[in-house]
Parts: structure tokens; sequence; C-alpha cells
């Protein structure tokens, strides 16, 4: 367990690497340069050469490559050349916890959601009530987070004022105030999650409801509660807990977009911001630091394996 | 002997549906019409071919398939009445044991884990702990074996593990599902004595579906034999392999090959034609007669009832009538 668990962490990093490597140079390749966006038409020649030495951005790409790569093993991740100066990983440490607040929220409405949603249509399968479940899932999917996020806000913030629409408040400012900025993001972005992990636990359960044990299960005399919850619940999480990491990708993705309506200062928006001002280093740091999110979440769904079915073992 | 169980004119058919409002078209009847009696302390083999009904049979009994028509009485009750908890008491005195020990068997559970269950939801009122150690030992297992899941064990020592949980509750009748079937030859023979020595030790009823009549000869007292969804000839085990009266029977019992080269290259072989017919749409009057060598008219026309023989001997065939 403990060798598997060392393999994949250096997995990780290479992966990690290798992610940091392309982006450096694919941002590079995206027409445009930060100086153009920085000085627009104002600034003369001299300054345009002033501020391109300053930023070291007439060395080699080779060279700014290896300047970068070294900072990043040291743990600095260089400084926005845009605007503040601000460094990195404090732009990244500030939007970090909101994004994941967001994520974690996200998760957990589409689990509320999905989970009885699957058991409900697979125990009742062609009933009404599954029929409820797949239009539900069939919506879901076919909404766009962003458009579902702007008909959220029109609804709940706009004319119903329950809630707020945009912006965000830290955990320390109060729950409420935490949890009521993110509802609205977390159900736009969970909404098309839960309609994923809905539709596959009902397959999975299906199979699992015809599954020889569950007449065993039967046969002993336990309830059908017991049954759907002890006994084919565990069984049919098993396939659904690799699709719920991969999907997970979806929900970052999902963030970055719904970020940018809800005007939170996450991950997403650093990134997209980052792009429109050709702000390599925030860039390059942003792509890490997801890349990290996912290859951290795909490795702990590889570890859930292993509590959820016994017969999967790690050497 | 006093009869523990009687199965009382039990047919099971299963509607098929289609279409968008669901509308039934159809059924198979996978039982039909079937009285057996199972009486206290004999093992009754119940054969047939794949798709005879023997197995829908044996669930219908458990209480896992519903009953179209029929009575099932157990001890003064007609268990197809019960309900909810009111099954509870009977599922403690009617146990199961399953064909494939593998996905009959809880992947996620240990063995341990699987008898506690059992003992647990009918609220045994003895040590648990010590309960699942005598139940692994009955069954030839040792104590570490409650540590393992399923897929940790041979397929011999998971039958062993569904042996244990069918015997957890003291049944009095113990239903075995093809339980020898999924097994290599050598852990059959070793199942089968297990359930022999257990069947003596506890003065189980076993309620023996099987589709391999040397394992079903050797194991039970009486035999029952089953042909789409009917019952077509019940008697001893030895009578009725010595003595087969039904044309369908002697095409079973001729078809086990013996292990003679001399004498089985003499023997003549009545080979069944053609193929089982549909449930769906089975054949009029003796649903055999479309594959049976003594056909007449009347058989295309009239349902044969089991008739007596002798005293513990009864067949459903006219060909009989017409030799007495």
């Amino acid at each position: 367990m403990f060798a598997y668990m060392l393999r994949r962490l250096v997995g990780a990093v290479l992966v990690m690497l290798a992610v940091s490597t392309l982006v450096f140079f694919m941002i590079r390749l995206v027409p445009g340069d930060p100086i153009a966006v920085m000085l627009a038409d104002a600034g003369s020649e001299e300054a345009r050469e002033a501020m391109i030495r300053r930023l070291g951005l007439d060395q080699p790409l080779i060279v700014q490559f290896g300047k970068w790569f070294w900072g990043m093993l040291h743990g600095d991740l260089g400084a926005s050349i845009y605007g503040s100066n601000q460094p990195v990983s404090a732009i990244l440490m500030e939007a970090l916890p909101r994004t994941m607040s967001l994520a974690f929220l996200s998760f957990v409405i589409a689990m509320i959601i999905a989970v009885p949603a699957g058991i409900i249509s697979a125990t009742r399968k062609n009933t009404g009530a599954d029929t409820a479940v797949s239009l539900f899932a069939f919506l879901g999917l076919s909404m766009p987070d962003f458009w579902l996020a702007i008909m959220l806000i029109i609804i709940f913030a706009a004319n119903l004022q329950w809630l707020p629409a945009i912006g965000y408040e830290p955990l320390s400012a109060g729950f409420w105030p935490w949890l009521s900025h993110l509802i609205l993001p977390s159900i736009a972005i969970g909404t098309g999650f839960s309609a994923i992990i809905a539709r596959m636990i009902r397959s999975s359960m299906l199979e699992v409801l015809q599954a020889d044990y569950m007449r065993t299960a039967a046969s002993k005399g336990l309830t059908q509660r017991v049954m759907l919850l002890r006994h084919a619940l565990p069984n049919a999480l098993i396939p659904v807990v690799t699709v719920i990491g991969i999907a997970f990708a979806l929900l970052i993705s999902g963030a970055v977009v719904v970020e940018n309506v809800f005007a939170i200062k996450g991950l997403g928006r650093v990134l997209i911001q980052g792009i429109q001002n050709r702000d390599y280093p925030v860039v390059q740091g942003a792509v890490l630091l997801v890349s990290a999110f996912f290859v951290l979440s795909n490795l702990a769904v590889d570890l859930l394996y292993a509590v959820i079915d016994p017969r999967i073992r790690y050497s | 002997m006093e009869a523990l169980m009687r199965i009382e004119g039990v047919s099971v058919h299963f509607p098929v549906r289609k279409g968008l409002l669901q509308r039934q078209v159809a059924a198979v009847r996978a039982v039909e019409n079937v009285t057996l009696e199972l009486r206290k302390g004999e093992a009754l083999g119940l054969v047939g071919e794949s798709g005879c009904g023997k197995t829908t049979l044996a669930r219908t009994v458990l209480r896992l398939v519903e009953p179209t028509e029929g009575a099932i009485w157990f001890d003064g009750q007609n268990i197809t009445d019960l309900k909810g908890k009111g099954l509870a008491p009977y599922r403690r005195r009617v146990a199961a044991i399953f064909q494939d020990p593998f996905s009959s068997l809880n992947p996620r559970m240990t063995s341990g884990q699987i008898l506690t269950e059992v003992l647990k939801v009918h609220k045994y009122p003895g040590d648990v702990t010590a309960r699942v150690q005598e139940l692994l030992s009955l069954c030839g297992l040792a104590p570490r074996f409650a540590d393992l899941f399923p897929h940790e064990m041979s397929g011999g020592q998971r039958q062993r593990v569904g042996i244990a949980r069918a015997l957890a509750l003291d049944p009095e009748i113990i239903v075995c599902d093809e339980a020898v079937s999924a097994l290599d030859v050598s852990i059959q023979a070793q199942i089968i004595n297990l359930l022999e020595e257990l069947r003596t030790k506890f003065g189980l009823t076993y309620l023996f579906i099987g589709h391999d009549l040397s394992v079903v000869r050797h194991l039970c007292d009486r035999v029952a034999v089953m042909y789409l969804g009917r019952v077509m000839e019940t008697a001893d085990s030895e009578e009725i392999f010595a003595n087969p009266r039904h044309p369908y029977t002697r095409a079973l019992i001729d078809a086990i090959p013996t292990p003679d080269p001399e004498g089985e290259r003499g023997r003549e072989h009545v080979a069944l034609g053609g193929e089982i017919p549909s449930p769906l749409n089975p054949p009029s009057g003796c649903v055999f007669h479309t594959r049976c060598p003594l056909a007449m008219e009347r058989c295309r026309q009239e349902v044969p009832v089991l008739e007596r023989l002798t005293r513990d001997h009864a067949a459903a065939c006219f060909a009989l009538d017409a030799e007495a």
C-alpha cells in the first residue's frame, strides 16, 4: 500500500512537471503579448523595450523556461507581470478556498440529488418516478451551466431576492454568508454533475439488484431497506466512484465558467483574467494548481477503491 | 412419514409486457399446477432439463417468487399468504443454498459478516461470535475463514460458507438450488458428503434441485421429474432409476453415461429429438407430446394427471394407462 502510494505520488509529480512545461510553451503560442495588453497603443518604443527587459522577455525562451522552472522547484511561482506585481502564490492562495468551497458544495449538492434519484429510478424501473429522473438527467445534462447560472440569478436573486446574486464571503465571515453566496453557483455546477451520477447509479444499481447475492439477501429475510442500503448500494457505488473521479474535472471546468457569471474571484476567474492579460506566470501557476488538484483527486479515488471494494488490493 | 410441506396446485406465470403502456401480451408458464409433498427428514430431488421450472419452483417455496396460483402449506399455514414481518419465522425455518457460490455471496462482506448478519436479522438469542465459529467448524472451515472475503476463498470453501449461512438459524428445511452444479466434480463430492452428514446430524429435510441425475440418485430418497413446468413422475429414488415409467424419465435416465466403455458401446440410447418447447406457448395436451416416442392422439388433446402406480410411484402419462 505504502509503496503503491509512493509510486503514484512520483507519477503525480511527473504529470505535473509535464503539464507545467506544456503550459509554459503553449501560453506563449497565444498571439499577442503582455506588453501590448499593458501599454495598449499608448507606450513609446523605448518604454516597450524597457518593459520587455524588465520582465526578462528578451531572453531566449529556453532561458526563461529554465528560470521559471528552477523557481517553481523552489516553491517560487514568480509574480504577476500585470498591474500590482503580486506574487502568483498569493493570488492563488486567495482564490483557492473560493474554488474549493464551490467545488465541495457542488459535489455535496450533486450527491444529495443523485444518490436518491439513482436509487429510486433503479428500484422503480419503468415507472413514473424513473421517467421523471430520466427527464431530469436529460435536462440537467443538456442545460449549459452558465445558462442555468443566469436563470438561477434571475429567479432566486433578482426576482425572489432570497439569495445574493454575486460575490463571495469567506467562511470566517460566518457560515450563512459563506453558504448563501455559494448556493446558486453550486446548484449551477452540481446539476449537470448530478445528472451524470444519477444515471450511473441507476444502471449500476440495476445490475447489482439482479445479482445472485441480492437473492441470497432476500432469502435471509432482510428488509427492503437493509437490502438496498447495505447490500446493493455499496456494491453499486464501485463503478460510480470511477465516474466521479473523472467527472471531477467537470466540476473544475464548470467552476471556471460559473465563477465568472457570479463574479467570484476563484481559480477560474484568475485563470481567465490571466489568459486575457497574457499574464504568463499567473496562468502557469493556476494551471499547475488545477492539475495538482486533478491528479490528487484521481489518486484519492484510486485509493478509495481499496476501501469500498475489498477485492482490490494495492501492492 | 408425515408431510412437512405440501405444495398444492402451484403455478407461476411471468407476464411478458410490451409497448408504451406495458400491457401484458403473454405469460411465461414457468410452473404449471404442481403438487408435491415434502416429507419430514427426507431429501426430495427435483430434476429436469434447464428451463423446466425447477428453480422457479424452488424460489417460490423460498418466497422469492410469487406464485400465480396455488398454496404452499407448511406447519398448518399457507405460506404464500405471509407478508413482510410475518415471513420472518418462515425464513428461519426454511433456508436456501444457491447455485453459484461466488455470485451468491456479497463480495464486500467477509464470511464472518455474512453469517453474523443473518443471525442478527433474526435476533439470534445466543452468542453470535461463538455461533459463527460453530457454524464454520460444522462446515469444515477453520476459524480464520471468518475474516476472509468470498474472493479469497475457493469455490468449495465459498459453498461451505453458503451452507453455514443456511444452517445458521437451525432450519427444518433447506432448499438446495443446484447447490453443487457450479463446483468441480471433486469438490462436488465433498459438498455432497457434507450435506449428507449435516442432514443426519440435524434431521434436516432437503428439497434438492439438480440436473445431474447421479448426484440426485446418491443424495435423495425421492425424486420428482419436471418437464416444462409440470411434474411428470415421482417415485422413490431407487425405484425411479430401476423402473422409470414416464417416457421422459426414461429418456433422462437413458442419457446418464456409464463409466463402463464396453457396456456403453452396446447400450442403445433413445435420444430425445428436438428442443424443449417454449414455456411462452406450451404444447396442448401433454406438454411432452411433441418429443414423446409414445405420443398418441389423446396426448395432444388432454392433459394427463399424476396417477399413482404403486404406493410411492406416480406418473402423468396416458401411455401407462394403455399398458395397464
